[in-house]
């Protein structure tokens, strides 16, 4: 037995020694193929941009990291197919996705993986709690990361230079929700977190807003991000009668905690943040979810400009409904893109400082960083769930009012600009969308003043 | 003291699942010695039979009771065909290699499963249609549904069946035997490997039950939903006894009210030094203590080195 154990284990040991002698020999390969390629192709000189995206595509989230996968992989077809070129060089974007299940150790680890193969620059992580430690691994490659939907602060806090994100974050969305649930003419609530850098950053900060506008927090309770039974914790906040429930988490927790919420006879209000803001949440919820509320960084996509256009694009292509953060991270790939053009560079060193200097009118926002990368001026809107859908309800916070006034007084412009002499030129289709525009702004007007009546009507 | 009551059933009915699922690991483990970690997995494959199936026969005109029958039937047939296979693939060709090497093909078929439920009914959240009309009613302060009363039902039913097939009949008398001593049951006539199969496909069976239990309760399917079920039945197993049934029915109970309970009033009794995050570590704890005084678990009986 002994004996013949060991010619196994020196097969296998020399196996083992053979395959890591191969990855050796065969990494330098592409490398060497690269500059090789675009010598051989010299009149048309062709760069390989390499984007490394990162969500978790299996596990409870899977759905949402597929989504995010779906909102890049538009986003470069898009930029191949344009033809984009980059320092006069023809640019051929390459996507590389990979799966980091949720996981703060998978998240490190793909993310090695990513710097390991030299990627130009990287789309992700979908989950604050994967963004941040993976962020660390970024900024020492010095890999420009953009991260389409981390909304935990400490994100940006850390001091890289790497780290950008197109969504507003969480204080912004603590804050904002907490003031919102005040106007509600809530007095009590009671807080539900998953432990998860989002779903606990994002609670801590609606606590601390919450405690500021002089609501009393009665309860705090946690479940974790891969649980279906919350009634030991909801039959607690029950007994406290708390007006309104917080929760710090994700749709896959969310739907069926408004379920359970409605099963134990809990009258109470539910409030989520992004992470409950899908398709999902209600489709998991059913009926249970009617009345409740959630919060989405951003303006809805339909009162943004290009917001309908892309919703066609995505369920065109995909034959499936935009979950959640498609569109912000077809903005963060366009964003890098953008960067690199102006660089003439897809060099990280040389387009990281280009990435600063953004003002990308995208599908979301009109994107511009602040000095640390987080998103200037992010709005927060709030929405309702009734009769399945997300009824929007008012957008509050930090640049908000100016952003909507600025996208109010854009549409005007343009839609000037269109009945100009413009219009005459390109006729009937250009009044045609002018007078769209001026419709929508009108529409977007109309909304929240229903909204701050229906607000004052509640007060 | 209406919170009580109201964890109380919370508790009673998470408990009947587990103990349900923790049978299948019982069974398994009482006649073979092997921890089936894929069980989990194929109460999983059965939930999203049954929603298949269900949500199949509802389109096509069928009242929700008798296609939640159908659904059962055909998640039950499913999983006992899976349990067969999983057994004669994965486990028999081991049964005489080294004991970790089953539990590692146990823990790859989880994951096989896993993938293959992925690749099959993709990776979102499915709603399980609802089976029977959900009437809410309340008691002494405690709201409950139909639906739980339902679960606790079934599940008492198919553990007294249970107990009557391992007892009254001479399956369960081969059964029995088998776990005593294989060797001595197959000099007596007793065909070994049958009877291995069987406790695979019984706890298989079960399994699907109760799977079509979670999804009727939390009307919510996942192909990664067997994992945190199957790791809970199994400690559940191990509070009660590995081993033996009696010891799995009352340890999925216990555990059932012990997460309840201790989601409910850990942080009371601790002053809010711990909240309901240690949920899991009260249940956790609550099995460390129990082996450390009862190694064989609350119910189990001291055995040889074999087991």
């Amino acid at each position: 037995m002994q004996l013949s154990r060991f010619p196994g284990i020196t097969l296998v040991l020399a196996a083992s020694i053979a395959l890591i002698g191969c990855g050796q020999k065969e990494e330098p390969k592409p490398q060497a193929a690269a500059p090789a390629d675009s010598a051989a192709s010299a009149p048309k000189p062709e760069v390989v941009v390499k984007i490394g995206h990162v969500a978790p595509i299996t596990g409870p989230q899977a759905h949402l990291g597929k989504d995010n996968e779906n909102g890049a992989r538009l986003a470069i077809e898009e930029l191949n197919a344009q033809g984009v070129e980059i320092g006069g060089a023809k640019a051929r974007f390459e996507l590389l996705p990979e799966d980091d299940q949720a996981d703060p150790k998978q998240g490190t680890l793909v993310a090695q993986k990513l710097v390991d193969a030299k990627v130009n620059g990287v789309i992700g992580h979908l989950n604050s709690g994967t963004t941040i430690p993976a962020s660390k691994l970024y900024a020492d490659a010095g890999i420009p990361q953009i991260s389409p939907s981390a909304t935990n602060p400490k994100y940006t806090q850390q001091g890289f230079a790497t780290a950008f994100r197109v969504m507003a974050n969480d204080i912004q969305q603590g804050k904002v929700l907490g003031e919102f649930v005040a106007k509600l003419g809530v007095k009590t609530v009671a807080i539900i977190d998953d432990r998860t850098a989002y779903g606990q950053g994002l609670a801590d900060e609606f606590r601390k807003s919450a405690e500021a506008v002089g609501l009393k927090v009665v309860a705090n309770e946690y479940t974790n991000d891969k649980a279906t039974d919350f009634k030991a914790i909801l039959t607690k906040i029950k007994s406290t009668k708390a007006e309104l429930v917080f929760y710090g988490g994700m749709d896959a927790q969310g739907g069926p905690m408004a379920k359970q919420m409605k099963e134990l006879g809990l009258k109470a209000k539910f409030l989520g943040g992004d992470g409950v803001c899908t398709p999902e949440f209600m489709k998991l919820g059913g009926p249970a979810t009617e009345g409740h509320y959630c919060s989405l960084p951003g303006v809805p996509l339909d009162k943004m400009a290009k917001g309908p256009e892309f919703r066609d694009k995505f369920t065109k292509k995909f034959g499936a409904e935009i979950q959640l953060y498609a569109p912000n991270v077809y903005d963060a790939v366009m964003v890098m893109a953008d960067a690199m053009k102006r660089a003439g560079s897809a060099e990280p060193a040389r387009y990281l400082p280009e990435i600063g200097k953004t003002s990308h009118d995208g599908v979301t926002a009109r994107i511009e960083f602040d000095e640390k990368g987080d998103l200037k001026g992010g709005a927060i809107s709030i929405y309702q769930y009734a009769g399945g859908q997300l009824a929007y309800v008012e957008t509050l916070g930090g640049g908000a009012g100016a952003a909507s006034a600025a996208g109010v007084a854009e549409a005007v412009k343009e839609a000037a600009e269109a009945t100009g002499d413009a219009a005459k030129a390109v006729a009937g289709a250009a009044t045609e969308a002018a007078k769209e525009a001026v419709k929508e702004a009108a529409d977007a007007v109309k909304g929240a003043a229903e909204a701050t009546k229906a607000a004052v009507e509640k007060k | 003291m209406d919170i009580l009551f109201q964890q109380i059933i919370n508790g009673l009915v998470q408990g009947s699942i587990y103990a349900m699922v923790a049978l299948g690991y019982t069974m398994v483990y009482g006649i073979m010695g092997l921890i089936n970690f894929a069980h989990g997995e194929v109460v999983m494959i059965g939930t999203l039979v049954a929603i298949s199936i269900v949500t199949l026969l509802v389109q096509s005109g069928m009242p929700p009771a008798l296609a939640g029958a159908f659904g059962v039937a055909g998640a039950a047939l499913v999983c006992m065909a899976l349990g067969w296979s999983l057994e004669r693939i994965a486990y028999r060709p081991l049964r005489r290699a080294q004991r970790l090497a089953p539990l590692i093909t146990a823990i790859g078929m989880s994951i096989v499963l896993q993938n293959l439920a992925m690749m099959i009914w993709g990776r979102n959240y499915m709603t399980f249609p609802p089976l029977i009309e959900k009437t809410q009613y309340e008691f002494a302060g405690a709201a409950f549904t139909s639906v739980q009363v339902m679960i606790v039902v079934v599940a008492a039913l198919s553990m007294s069946g249970l107990l009557l097939l391992v007892y009254r009949t001479r399956l369960g008398m081969a059964m029995r035997a088998t776990a005593q001593n294989p060797a001595v049951a197959g000099l007596m006539g007793v065909n070994a490997n049958r009877i291995i199969s069987s406790a695979f496909v019984v706890g298989s069976a079960l399994g699907a039950i109760a799977g079509v239990m979670v999804g009727t309760y939390y009307e919510v399917a996942h192909y990664q939903m067997g994992f945190m079920l199957g790791l809970k039945a199994f400690t559940a197993a191990v509070l009660g006894g590995i081993g033996n049934f009696a010891g799995a029915m009352a340890g999925g109970v216990l555990l059932g009210l012990i997460e309840a309970l201790g989601a409910g009033y850990i942080g009371d009794l601790t002053g809010g030094f711990f909240g309901s995050h240690y949920q899991d570590i009260f249940a956790f704890a609550v099995l460390i203590l129990v082996l450390m005084f009862r190694p064989s678990g609350l119910f189990g009986e001291k055995t040889g080195d074999r087991a």
